[in-house]
């Protein structure tokens, strides 16, 4: 076989293997959310009562968070589940920088997902409890507004309402910090609205 | 016309013809499992929300029915989940933009490596025929 006919069957073969070659470098389980830059779909959730004790039948809530309300300060809503091992490392994570950037005009709540409220409770108990609200969603809907696969998964809100980051799998303290920074640096002063108190469960 | 032969008649007709509820019901059915049989389950490999049996997948398809009985077309609820999941949800991609190589692509490098195959064989085959040696005169020719 000459060069000539070597250089154009390379050239003709070149871009195909170089497409199969990019499809290698691609993780199919990493797959992009559309959400980020978009207003954050509402939800008006029912928070899970905590002081219940266990054989007890479920009460109704009294509390509800509305999303829509929290319009002018960072969201963090991090879906999770007692059944979930990887939540187990995100947890303690969560429950400690929530305190600390509530000041700085952050909210956190917790989306309880595809799990029962006891369950759910026992769990945040034995993880030695929780210092933002639990919310239900036991149709799933908000999930599925939000475009969850699985859990955990964390979504960071801006004080403009709109989708900043979706976070699949355990968020790190270094995620959260870093994110959290950066969108405090670009929001505007937020207005004073301190976690309530019975929301801080131990 | 009396009473009686009358309300057989409407028992008749009411026997024939099933409530429009009840028809409606049963389109509402065959379209939900229309659109499900083209959304992607997020919690499976490669199975349907309507064929699979997760939660969510269930969850999905209550969604994908209350938004037909809203009045959305099959192409706005399509559109929902697209921009909730991307384009990731939908099992056939759509034919437009980069999607369009992966409905060209295949037949084009096909026909392209057939024509390769072709020409190559045939260039080989004329090689052959003017390979073989043609039989030399043997003695008895003479």
């Amino acid at each position: 076989m000459n060069w000539k006919r070597a250089a154009m069957g390379t050239a003709a073969i070149a871009p195909l293997v170089a497409l199969l070659a990019f499809g290698m470098t691609r993780n199919p389980k990493e797959i992009l959310s559309p959400l980020p830059g978009r207003a954050a779909p509402d939800f008006a959730l029912a928070v899970m009562p905590m002081d219940v004790t266990d054989g007890a039948p479920e009460p109704a809530s009294t509390d509800t968070v509305r999303l829509a309300d929290r319009r002018g300060r960072i969201q963090v809503v991090n879906y999770y589940a007692s059944w979930c091992l990887a939540c187990r490392d995100e947890h303690p994570v969560l429950s400690a920088l929530a305190p600390r950037y509530a000041a700085r005009g952050v909210d956190f709540v917790g989306i309880v997902y595809k799990d029962s409220p006891s369950a759910m409770r026992r769990w945040i108990v034995q993880m030695g409890g929780q210092t933002y609200p639990a919310l239900l969603d036991p149709s799933a809907r908000s999930a599925i507004d939000y475009g969850l696969y699985g859990v955990p998964e964390t979504v960071f809100i801006g004080a403009d309402g709109r989708v900043v980051k979706k976070y699949i799998g355990p968020v790190t303290h270094q995620v959260l910090t870093s994110t959290l920074d950066s969108l405090i640096a670009l929001a505007p002063a937020p207005p004073v609205q301190p976690v309530p108190a019975d929301t801080v469960v131990r | 016309m009396t009473g009686g032969v009358q309300a057989v008649l409407l028992a008749l007709v009411l026997l024939v013809q099933p409530p429009a509820a009840a028809v409606d019901s049963a389109a509402l059915d065959r379209l939900t499992r229309e659109v499900s049989q083209e959304l992607r389950c997020p919690v499976c490999q490669g199975e349907s929300i309507q064929e699979s049996p997760a939660e969510l997948a269930q969850e999905m398809k209550g969604v994908v029915r209350e938004q037909l009985a809203a009045g959305r077309t099959p192409d706005e609820v399509k559109a929902y989940f697209v921009g909730r999941y991307g384009e990731w949800i939908l099992l056939r991609p759509t034919t437009t933009g980069v999607n369009l190589m992966l409905y060209w692509l295949p037949p084009i490098v096909m026909i392209a490596g057939g024509a390769v195959v072709v020409l190559l064989a045939r260039r080989w085959i004329r090689a052959s025929r003017l390979a073989t040696p043609t039989p030399s005169p043997t003695p008895d020719d003479a």
